[in-house]
């Protein structure tokens, strides 16, 4: 259900930024579906990737395999990325904030870490350059507190101040998928509001599961299912061996 | 043609190259990182090291346990698409005895670190880490002025390893390195380093490479040794010849998850072989199901 939402997320013709785990399914199916015409682009070098099986990893052989262009990663980061030529990134995270901030480097003080996570990889920058962005996140008190531990990725407010007062050129996390429901930034205040649920979830569950008043956008509405043909997609075409769909 | 061979074994190339305290870099973004070579610093003992690389991976992980590293400079520290890299997490988290000095970037952090150092300037500017806890945890990551619009710009350090290994599809014996497929950052990694090994799937002749020179990445002129090792990067891959053993990778979250069962692990496939031709003969049907298929190129014509 979340790699359905969040495909649909993507335009065709596009210009998107692949990150690891569920962001790869959900683009590749975009691919296969509605967006036959978008550019996956991933950090590892592989530009207009079309991989012939999914990719396990970011740095997959099949991303290189008829890809249109491979370039080396000061290429990727320099003319690409900061050249203001990504409209979506796709993140995940850990723990997600009021304000969308992401965290992926640490659970506890930096120092003394209770968990330490892998860090940032290409997540910083994709969250301060990429036109927009969209996190991925399993909805629960822990991974949705009112504030995170440690920005590895900024969101829309960092210490108060707003993301284009700090120089920021992307517009940050426009929307964040979960399990239970879509939340969206407010484009007021840049905080995350309730802006669709599942079939068969409540906007109380949902609250429950967030570690901030979580506020109701004007009208929330209700998510499709995927269709028949996504879920047959998804789980006989593109990951039959429940490599992201596992959970 | 050149007539200064550079060829010469894993072990020699380490034993000559590869010191205690250095500063070493093994690259390759998930593609050609060679496990050769780390598995023979492992068997060398090596010690004190400070290990450079965007994405620490399961070599890295190895080395650790292995106890050959002090500090390690990185920016994502995980198993693709697996999980965690558990005796990092060891050496972080600190249940195993002194904890891991570690100095933490973003992958652009790291490849800008890389390009000064191969363009030989003090550091290199990016627009990035604002909004981010980044700078608060590596003092290194620092702001300048732009002298021309006054806009506040990062910078980060030169990094200048003492050695970089880099795996590569082939190399003639001088040390002039091919490469196809994803190239990470092989290219500014050996070119801010000190010393260069160049280790390979194919040893060719001087004539390969020039037939082809677009493809050629790393000069031989800055090469110190080049060593033929056929499968080296194993678990990882080498596009064209092996693909990556996925399910190894998957293995690993097992295995490293307990430390007495990575011990077994190192002292069966590190310290129990001499080198990668005695690792493969105790891997068997291991070639035969990670061989690459064929999807060539249709070649240019570079005629006048």
């Amino acid at each position: 259900m979340m790699a359905t939402v969040a495909a649909r997320e993507l335009a065709d013709g596009e210009v998107v930024f692949v990150g690891i785990g569920l962001p790869n399914l959900a683009c590749n199916l975009a691919r296969v579906t509605h967006a036959p015409n978008l550019v996956l682009i991933y950090e590892s070098g592989a530009v207009g990737a079309v991989p012939e099986r999914l990719p396990v990893s970011i740095g997959d052989p099949a991303l290189v395999t008829g890809s249109l262009m491979v370039c080396g990663m000061a290429d990727v980061f320099q003319l690409i990325l900061q050249n203001g030529r990504i409209d979506v990134g796709f993140l995940g995270g850990a723990q997600v904030d009021r304000y969308g901030n992401i965290n992926t480097t640490v659970i506890g003080p930096y120092e003394r870490p209770r968990v330490r996570l892998p860090g940032s990889g290409g997540a910083a920058e994709i969250a301060i350059h990429a036109r927009r962005t969209v996190v991925v996140s399993k909805l629960s008190p822990r991974a949705f507190p009112e504030q995170v531990d440690f920005v590895t990725s900024p969101g829309h407010r960092s210490g108060g101040v707003r993301r284009a007062e700090l120089g920021m050129p992307g517009a940050g996390p426009v929307r964040v998928i979960t399990d239970k429901a879509i939340l969206a930034a407010d484009a007021v205040a840049g905080e995350l509001i309730l802006a669709a649920l599942y079939p068969g979830v409540t906007a109380a569950e949902v609250k429950a599961s967030v570690g901030w008043p979580l506020e109701s956008g004007r009208d929330v509405g209700c998510v499709d299912p995927p269709t028949a043909r996504d879920l047959e997609l998804l789980r006989c075409v593109l990951d039959p061996k429940k490599l992201y769909l596992r959970g | 043609m050149s007539d200064v061979s550079k060829l010469m074994s894993m072990r020699d190339a380490v034993a000559r190259f590869v010191h205690d305290g250095d500063t070493v870099v093994i690259e390759g973004f998930t593609h050609l990182i060679c496990f050769a070579a780390g598995h023979e610093i492992i068997r060398q003992g090596r010690t004190n090291l400070t290990l450079a690389r965007l994405t620490p991976d399961l070599i890295y992980d190895q080395m650790i346990a292995a106890g050959c590293a002090r500090k390690l400079v990185f920016s994502w520290a995980g198993n693709p698409g697996v999980g965690s890299l558990h005796a990092f997490r060891r050496a972080v988290e600190g249940r195993d005895g002194p904890r891991l000095e570690l100095e933490e970037y973003s992958h652009f952090g790291m490849v800008a670190r890389f390009a000064a150092g191969a363009a030989r300037l003090p550091f290199w500017p990016l627009r990035n880490y604002m909004g981010t806890d980044l700078p608060r945890a590596n003092p290194y990551i620092r702001t300048v002025t732009c002298p021309y619009t006054g806009e506040p710009l990062a910078t980060v350090p030169a990094l200048h390893p003492d050695v970089t290994i880099v795996h590569a599809q082939r190399a003639d014996a001088a040390g002039n390195t091919q490469i196809w497929g994803l190239v990470g950052v092989q290219k500014e990694a050996a070119f801010a380093s000190r010393r260069v090994i160049v280790v390979v799937e194919e040893l060719v002749d001087e004539s390969v490479i020039r037939s082809d020179p677009n493809r050629t990445l790393i000069p031989g002129m800055i090469v110190d040794a080049v060593v033929l090792e056929p499968w080296g990067a194993h678990p990882s891959y080498a596009q064209g010849y092996y693909d990556r053993d996925n399910d190894f990778y998957v293995a690993w979250e097992r295995i490293s998850r307990d430390p007495g069962e990575l011990r077994r692990y190192l002292d069966e496939f590190v310290h129990g072989v001499p080198d990668r031709a005695a690792y493969m003969e105790k891997r068997p049907g291991l070639a035969t199901r990670l061989q690459a298929k064929q999807r060539r190129s249709s070649g240019v014509n570079y005629g006048f």
